[in-house]
């Protein structure tokens, strides 16, 4: 089984890194961007009999390490 | 003192802290990979540097490796942890500090001196120091903006948690002395019960005249007289 794992930082949370890509488009004259929020992308192969394990897995995963809930937040996606 | 210094993979400042606390003792490096903590340590250091090269986020990998289970005991038991720049990174990843640190406001690595507010001289980290007095350290990191939520930030205020502010050269607090965009200028708080503290400077690389002054020594007599 796949799954693809997002994590990005919480609303209200500052991105820096966002800012300057949001900035550097910008200045692309790629106009109508309102705004950029940068995130990471997990893309895991997993060993789970069903769904619903898979989807326990990968919480687990995240809460433990792939997302640190202080400022992210984190979305799985089963491929 | 008994001080254990924990060595991770990537950590580059061990022999900068071993060499504060060698006025002070014998302290001993300890490799991550062990589970236990050398018998009779007094404080355990998570040093600075680059800990599994920051991969994922800075601290978060070096959060699990298996000596941290003893270093969580001896906090528990009351046990004095320091950690330093990317220690205080791993230890607020390991959540016996609370909060979190991101990439600097401005983004760039910064490494220069910077004055630092010293909060309360009242713990076993500053009592050699006067409170409010302004000490000059080294700063050296890409990911130091501390970040809490209104809520942890109100706590650490309120509880006096907070251990050290950026400052200019006299104490003052300033936006253009604050090098990383930290929420109330804050470059290093203490745990609930005061025996744990992380800090972004690095007060152990201020201990010789010969590079830039002794501002540091005072933490590390502060440990030592306790």
């Amino acid at each position: 089984m796949k799954a693809r794992v997002v994590v990005t930082l919480r609303s209200g949370i500052l991105d820096p890194q966002g800012k300057a890509i949001e900035g550097a488009l910008k200045s692309l004259h790629v106009d109508g961007i309102k705004s950029v929020r940068q995130g990471k992308i997990f893309d895991v192969e997993l060993d789970a009999p069903d769904r619903g394990a898979a989807e326990a897995l990968l919480r687990e995963a995240c809460e433990k390490l792939l997302a640190n809930q202080v400022v992210e937040d984190f979305e799985v996606t089963l491929i | 003192m008994n001080a254990a210094i924990i060595l991770f993979p990537g950590s580059n400042r061990e022999g900068d802290v071993f060499r504060a606390l060698k006025a002070h003792g014998a302290p001993k490096i300890v490799w991550h990979g062990e589970s236990e903590l050398p018998e009779g340590t007094d404080l355990v250091v998570l040093p600075g540097g680059f800990s599994y090269g920051d991969y994922l986020r800075c601290g978060a990998i070096a959060a699990h490796a298996p000596i941290m289970a003893a270093v969580r005991a001896h906090a528990e038991r009351g046990g004095l942890v320091l950690g330093i720049c990317n220690g205080f990174q791993i230890l607020v990843e390991f959540g016996l500090l609370p909060g979190a640190l991101m990439r600097n406001a401005q983004l760039r690595f910064i490494c220069r001196m910077q004055h630092i507010r010293v909060e309360r001289s009242d713990t076993e980290f500053a009592a050699q120091y006067k409170q409010g007095q302004a000490i000059k350290v080294a700063i050296a990191h890409g990911e130091g903006n501390y970040t809490a939520d209104a809520e942890t930030i109100a706590r650490l205020e309120g509880d006096g948690r907070v251990a050290f502010r950026y400052c200019d050269a006299h104490g003052k607090l300033a936006k253009s002395a604050n090098p990383n965009g930290s929420i109330n200028a804050i470059a290093g708080i203490y745990s609930e019960r005061f025996n744990v503290l992380g800090l972004m400077p690095h007060p152990e690389n201020l201990i010789d005249p010969l590079v830039g002054g002794i501002d540091g020594r005072g933490l590390f007599a502060s440990l030592a007289a306790g």
